[in-house]
């Protein structure tokens, strides 16, 4: 890209978008606001490295992510990754079990829009340990391509398939829990035993 | 005939759109036949736009948009206007 006045007019397009995935990363405003600032200072100055034709956005996506791997990392809390594949394939699907969005005049959608609540998704989310996190963020919330991924996080296609996997299931589970917590799953259309009054089945 | 095991264990490669033309049809061709894989293959292409609609709505500050194009302003004969 031969304008960098271009460059940088288009490159502003992807602020919100950019914003957010930064916050999915840094869990905090402070931070994710100074991780979008330091993504486009970086591609600003290495403005004569992007090649003009190629995707703009997937090349500050790079620039986020490596920017958070390298700078911000350090000082995330790391949670445990116990009990991650401990988690059954389908899990939230087998367990909420059909939404049956024929029993509403609403389409199934609106229901699975409804059943959990924006910040539940977004914990849901931040809650995966950050080698889960960023290959689900960039492939289910910004919709890379396996390949994409792979080379933004320099690793090989097969261990973001496999971290997709694992970390999806566990963002499912963590979706069931809260939805449960809130009392909304009454009761397990899966399961034969029904809960008791208070949801403890003793 | 694939049975749903193997069509379930396609799912996620499936909705990722990773998949050659030709092992999408074969999935294709079973979920016309078979409304409970179709009922799972669903849910989680609904689940997706659900999660992906919910993860990137997030305001962004406005002073934000400002100290990004203080990192334009690098350049003294660069100005980038607003949107």
């Amino acid at each position: 890209m031969a304008d960098r006045v271009e460059f940088a007019e288009q490159a502003m397009q992807f602020a919100p978008q950019l914003y957010s995935a930064a916050l999915r990363l840094t869990r905090n405003s402070a931070d994710a606001e100074d991780l979008v600032q330091e993504t486009y200072l970086r591609a600003w100055r290495s403005f004569a490295g992007f090649e003009q034709g190629s995707n703009l956005r997937a090349w500050l996506y790079r620039i986020l992510t490596n920017t958070f791997i390298n700078k911000y990392r350090a000082a995330q809390r790391r949670p445990t990754e116990t009990g991650l594949d401990n988690i059954e394939d389908l899990y939230l699907y087998r367990h909420l079990g059909s939404l049956d969005a024929s029993r509403s005049n609403r389409s199934a959608e609106d229901t699975m829009f409804d059943l959990f609540t924006d910040d539940e998704v977004k914990a849901a989310l931040e809650e995966l340990p950050e080698k889960f996190r960023l290959p689900v963020l960039l492939a289910d919330v910004e919709g890379f391509a396996y390949k994409e991924i792979a080379s933004m996080l320099d690793v090989p296609e097969g261990t973001v398939m496999s971290r997709l996997h694992r970390g999806r299931k566990a963002m499912h589970k963590l979706l069931y829990d809260f939805a449960s917590e809130r009392g909304l799953i009454s009761s397990d259309p899966v399961g034969a035993e029904p809960h008791t009054a208070d949801g403890i089945q003793q | 005939m694939t049975d749903c095991n193997d069509t379930l264990r396609e799912l996620q490669t499936f909705l990722d759109r990773e998949m050659s033309e030709t092992a999408r049809s074969v999935i294709h061709s079973h979920l016309e036949g078979c409304p409970d894989c179709l009922e799972a293959f669903d849910f989680h292409a609904e689940l997706r736009v659900v999660i992906a609609a919910k993860c990137r709505n997030d305001e962004m500050p406005e002073s934000l948009l400002a100290k990004i194009k203080q990192c334009f302003g690098e350049d003294p004969e660069v100005e980038v206007s607003t949107h």
